[in-house]
């Protein structure tokens, strides 16, 4: 194994607009308590980093908290909504709404910088441009085994190179 | 036709397929098509949720009261959807004319004057391409693959084929909404698709299937003999069990 790991890119211009918009709001606090809400079946990643939290605000006085799924058919969103509702309420927080939106549809841009990282580190190739690497010894000589993997949102590849099965997560343009 | 039952027909293609699709878990040819098969399951599943859960904003009724407590005639899926599969050949067959055409579908439903619709479908439509890289893939694999793969991937396409013709089949009852820029025009899809299906047959080293059938019906909710049984496998624990919640 060598230490050549693929380099992550920089932060993309639809991470850098959320996060203007979250450092913009005046919800701040809430925004940090939701970064401890995590996705179910990649619990590396809050869903601040992947892109499901979409923003918090006020709709007509009433505290909305906005999330998108990845995949329509994500089996997770039910449980992100369970564990939203009690993150607020354990921080005192009621009397708000979260509702999903599909417009614009998430994409793989959407994810920070932080979770391609984590992603790689926990053996998955994050979605980056260019070709799909080795999260383990940084070989670009890998060959896609299944456009599927253990979730919808992720394929299942091999490396050439140091023969390690791996999970790719899809890049979703 | 309303918007409504515009939606709730498209929820139904879904939703049938994502039954059909679900059916291989357990049964595919090995562990990642196993999982390959019941993830694209659930990616027809969620879009008929979106569906269903955007018909019931518009005056219609609960997801599951449209999955769980409708009788076939009510369905207004296209028949293609609903067909059992003989062999994972049929799967594959059906699986790669329908999302051929939902790369295509979905791409001008994304543009249509409803922004619910629109938003709808252009979320779909990034999952469809790749599961019509998927299918596509396996149309080669199994068209220049072996002796028999070939054959049954050949008769796979005989059967389906007749049932193609409906995805492009003008619905009277859809003018108005074609006119009002809120559906595509199906019919005006069918060449492009003719081309991509046929150049990959050729690709796949499969005889293009030969005439044209004209088998329809199924937005009127006249439907195949194999749309009940599989209706009565899915809604029976629903059915027993009013209510019932996991």
């Amino acid at each position: 194994m060598t230490s050549s790991k693929a380099a992550i890119p920089l932060e993309t211009p639809e991470y850098a607009a959320r996060l203007a918009q979250r450092q913009a709001s005046r919800h701040g606090v809430l925004y940090a308590l939701l970064d401890a809400v995590r996705d179910p079946e990649l619990p590396e990643l809050s869903i601040w980093d992947l892109g499901v939290l979409r923003e918090v605000r006020e709709d007509g006085g009433e505290l909305t908290v906005a999330i998108t799924p990845t995949y329509s058919g994500c089996p997770a969103l039910a449980v992100i909504r369970e564990d939203i509702a009690a993150c607020l309420n354990e921080a005192g927080c009621q009397g708000f709404e979260i509702v999903e939106e599909t417009r614009p549809p998430w994409t793989t841009a959407l994810m920070s910088r932080a979770a391609c990282a984590q992603l790689q580190a926990g053996g998955i190739a994050p979605p980056v441009p260019g070709p799909v690497r080795c999260p383990v010894c940084g070989s670009a000589e890998t060959a896609l085994v299944s456009e599927f993997a253990s979730t919808a949102c992720k394929a299942h590849y091999r490396c050439r190179t140091c023969l390690e099965p791996f999970d790719h997560f899809k890049t979703l343009k | 036709m309303s918007l409504l039952e515009a939606v709730v027909g498209l929820g139904d293609d879904a939703l049938v397929l994502g039954q059909r699709l679900s059916e291989w878990c357990g049964k595919s040819p090995w562990l990642e098509e196993d999982l390959a098969m019941a993830n694209t399951a659930l990616d027809f599943l969620g879009r008929a949720r979106l569906l269903y859960g955007y018909a019931e904003a518009l005056g219609g009724c609960d997801e599951d009261a449209y999955a769980f407590q409708r009788d076939a005639r009510d369905f207004t899926n296209l028949l293609i959807y609903e067909l059992p599969c003989a062999d994972f050949a049929s799967a594959c067959a059906r699986q790669f004319l329908v999302d051929a055409f939902d790369a295509l579908h979905l791409e001008r439903l994304s543009e249509s004057a409803d922004a619910e619709l629109a938003g709808i479908a252009a979320k779909a439509h990034k999952e469809a391409l790749y599961h019509h890289r998927r299918s596509v893939a396996w149309l080669v694999r199994l068209g220049d693959g072996t002796a028999e793969s070939r054959c049954r991937m050949q008769k796979a396409l005989a059967d389906v084929w007749g049932y193609h013709a409906e995805l492009f089949a003008p619905v009277e009852a859809e003018a108005d909404l074609i006119a009002k820029g809120v559906l595509p025009d199906r019919a005006a899809l069918r060449p492009q698709w003719l081309a991509a299906v046929t150049a990959t047959l050729d690709e796949a080293t499969l005889a293009p299937p030969g005439a044209d059938g004209r088998i329809d019906g199924g937005r009127q909710g006249q439907h195949t003999e194999h749309l009940s049984p599989m209706l009565a496998e899915m809604q029976h624990l629903h059915r027993s069990h009013p209510g019932a919640r996991w």
